[in-house]
């Protein structure tokens, strides 16, 4: 016969392991918010953007960026760029706003999401100041513009002509506010 | 051999089945669990047939007759959880039950209590999953492969249920693999060597290892859906910091391994008939464990190619693309040596065999179709398309539920002591085998003109496949309960079975008699190693 304890002792290795893909399940969010960062994946951009050495202006190229504003399902402020396309040099520091209205007849709570196509560009575009890094909470009928300020990297592959810069909107007002991300990083 | 059993019998104080219903509550014994697994998956297989009938009676014609849209979305969801999850894993698990401790000439599975739990966990299960149905704001609708946020932030309320019975699944599931590869490790009988077991023990023994390596994973995601839904993280939404895109990644991550999980016990059975039946060993004994272990590994790091238009970094594409590509080398290993070993062979066409003949061409159809879909630029048109469902159902019908059907033939006069009807059995194989290709083959053409996937309602140009398919359906459906009929008229009224059943049968468990014992290979030197395998 074999030995029970021959048994017992392959039962908790092969459970450990059961255990161990679990905590591995939970491991891939993290990892993947890092292989988001290293590979541009999802066009998910950096954090706020300080900027270190004056950057060498590039004035010999130009890049077109556009943006696009959109809602989240049925999101109902009205959002949208003030401006819907710019040339830049990279290196500058460029400033846009985005206008925003709450038509709605309550006080709502809202947070946008930016993403960057084409995904290989994400790495390159630093935002020293933008409105998705907070909540904005509007009363009912109020409107206001969303300033933007950012600089595109002078390391910027050659390829890459035009950028798109989206965001999308969410509303946040129904959610517990703690549980909500600071930033939308 | 049967004498020396009797006797043994008669020595010991252990016996024969207790009498009554509670037999099967109790039991601990491998064949009994065998055979429940076994009528549980018929039945979650007729269950699922009957919610594929609704799908294919709403899609008869164009326009909305039958059925909600609401409705035919969670019989869509129903139907593929209930086959994937109820019907082919357990039929495989109750495969492993009844044959692997006899091919491998164990007394029994190593750890038979967990083996009753994790058979009796089931029938909860599906039944908390089948009572969505019945629910207010009704069943999953968000398909089988429950992407965030549909299965989230626009769930019906019964999701919860849902998780709760993937819990349970998983849990079954996983018991079930780590008792499958202590079973094998550890109880073989004394002399067999890895490389001496048949390839039905070997593709369970890999098999097993990818339940437990994912099985976890998809509890995970299951259970931190349950957290954005009821303790308000953020896992898969967007406006708290997080990613539905993240719910594909790791859900594939689960998903690949287990459509595998899915096919490899029908490698083995597959190579387990085709010897039989042609009269010579296999071809390639070692190349066909090589094969499956690679494949396995393969199914791995392959996950991306589900998520092509999701959108992904060039590199991410090629690399995806070219790692799938990849795993039609040791398939294609597999398939040679199938068609080798019935090369010259004497062959015969009982009904496992041509069960088995069937499950080699039409895999191989599916098997071309994925490689089809594979291709990154190519699927951008395929993707959600009917080509997809014609691809994953002509791996998975003819695939692995005609290898399961094909075990079945093979080895029920080894567990009923009883024949099956040929001519029944004949008839049964070519109603489904014209029933599969009707049913399925025109999906091809309709996804490829752009027919999109889980909807109710199409545009007229897709009507005459749709009403084919249709058709199809049907007669395949109806026919499973011809072979309803025949595994019943097999164990009351069948002819007596020889203990060896086919001419050219080799294994362990030809080598006791038929009906097998309760009891089999108590002692180890009732085993005959040089029988081991074919």
């Amino acid at each position: 016969m074999i030995e029970q304890s021959q048994n017992r002792r392959m039962v908790l290795k092969l459970a450990g392991a059961a255990i161990g893909m679990f905590g591995f399940g939970f491991a891939l969010v993290p990892l993947y918010d890092v292989i988001c960062e290293i590979t541009g994946l999802n066009g998910k951009t950096g954090e706020q953007y300080v900027q270190t050495t004056e950057a060498t202006i590039d004035k010999d190229r130009t890049v077109t960026i556009q943006f696009l504003a959109s809602n989240n399902g049925a999101m109902a402020w009205d959002f949208r760029p003030q401006v819907r396309s710019m040339k830049v040099h990279p290196g500058e520091v460029n400033t846009t706003s985005f206008y925003v209205k709450n038509p709605a007849l309550t006080t709502m709570l809202a947070q946008s999401v930016p993403s960057v196509t084409p995904f290989a560009a994400a790495a390159y575009l630093h935002k020293t100041e933008c409105f998705c890094f907070t909540q904005q909470q509007l009363t009912a009928g109020e409107s206001m513009d969303m300033p933007l300020r950012f600089i595109i990297d002078s390391d910027l592959p050659e390829h890459i002509q035009t950028l798109t810069l989206s965001y999308t909107l969410f509303d946040i007002t129904e959610q517990p506010q703690d549980r909500v991300a600071s930033s939308a990083e | 051999m049967s004498a020396i059993i009797e006797e043994h019998h008669h020595d010991d104080h252990h016996h024969g089945p207790a009498k009554g219903l509670m037999r099967w509550v109790f039991t601990t014994n491998h064949k009994d669990i065998g055979t429940l697994y076994l009528w549980f998956s018929f039945m979650m297989f007729l269950l699922g047939g009957t919610f594929a009938l609704v799908i294919r009676a709403e899609l008869f014609q164009p326009g909305l007759q039958l059925v909600a849209p609401e409705f035919f979305n969670q019989m869509t969801t129903m139907h593929g959880l209930i086959m994937v999850f109820g019907a082919v894993m357990p039929a495989f698990v109750g495969l492993a039950n009844w044959l692997i401790p006899m091919m491998i000439g164990a007394p029994d599975m190593a750890l038979p209590r967990m083996n009753n739990y994790s058979f009796w966990i089931l029938p909860f299960a599906f039944t908390m999953l089948a009572s969505t149905l019945l629910m207010e704001g009704g069943g999953p609708n968000f398909g089988w492969t429950f992407y965030a946020p549909l299965s989230t932030t626009y769930a019906p309320p019964s999701v919860t249920y849902f998780i709760f019975a993937v819990h349970l699944m998983g849990i079954s599931s996983i018991m079930g693999s780590i008792n499958v590869v202590v079973t094998i490790l550890n109880l073989r009988a004394p002399g067999m060597t890895l490389m001496q077991m048949p390839l039905f023990v070997w593709t369970w023994l890999i098999t097993a290892y990818l339940l437990i390596a994912v099985m976890p994973v998809l509890a995970g995601v299951v259970t931190m859906m349950l957290m954005d839904i009821h303790f308000g993280t953020s896992f898969f939404n967007a406006a708290g910091g997080g990613d539905p895109v993240l719910f594909q990644h790791v859900f594939w991550f689960f998903g690949h391994p287990e459509v595998y999980i899915m096919i490899l016990p029908a490698f083995g059975i597959v190579s387990a008939i085709i010897p039989t039946f042609a009269r010579k060993r296999l071809f390639g004994y070692a190349s066909m464990v090589y094969a499956t272990s690679s494949i396995a590994f393969l199914s791995f790091i392959v996950w991306g190619h589900h998520m092509f238009t999701v959108g992904m970094p060039l590199a991410g594409e090629l690399y995806f693309m070219y790692a799938t590509m990849l795993i039609a080398v040791p398939t294609g290993v597999k398939v040679f040596n199938w068609i080798a070993t019935m090369w010259q062979g004497s062959m015969t066409f009982e009904t496992p065999m041509l069960f088995a003949i069937a499950f080699v061409v039409l895999f191989t159809i599916g098997g071309l179709s994925g490689l089809m879909l594979s291709i990154a630029p190519a699927d951008f048109q395929y993707q959600d398309t009917y080509f997809v469902v014609a691809h994953f159902h002509y791996v998975l019908v003819p695939g692995s539920i005609f290898s399961i059907m094909a075990a079945v033939y093979y080895w029920l006069p080894k567990w009923t002591g009883h024949m099956y009807d040929e001519k029944l059995g004949k008839t049964h194989f070519w109603l489904s085998f014209i029933g599969v290709n009707v049913t399925f083959f025109p999906q091809h053409f309709i996804g490829l003109a752009g027919m999109p996937r889980r909807i109710p309602d199409y545009a007229l140009q897709f009507a005459d496949y749709n009403m084919i398919s249709s058709v199809g359906a049907f007669l395949f459906g109806f026919s499973q309960l011809l072979f309803l009929v025949i595994v019943i008229k097999c164990i009351k009224t069948g002819k007596q079975a020889t203990a060896q059943v086919w001419e050219g049968a080799h294994g362990l468990e030809w080598t006791v008699p038929s009906p097998a014992p309760y009891h089999t290979f108590s002692t180890p030197d009732e085993v005959n190693l040089k029988e081991a395998h074919g």
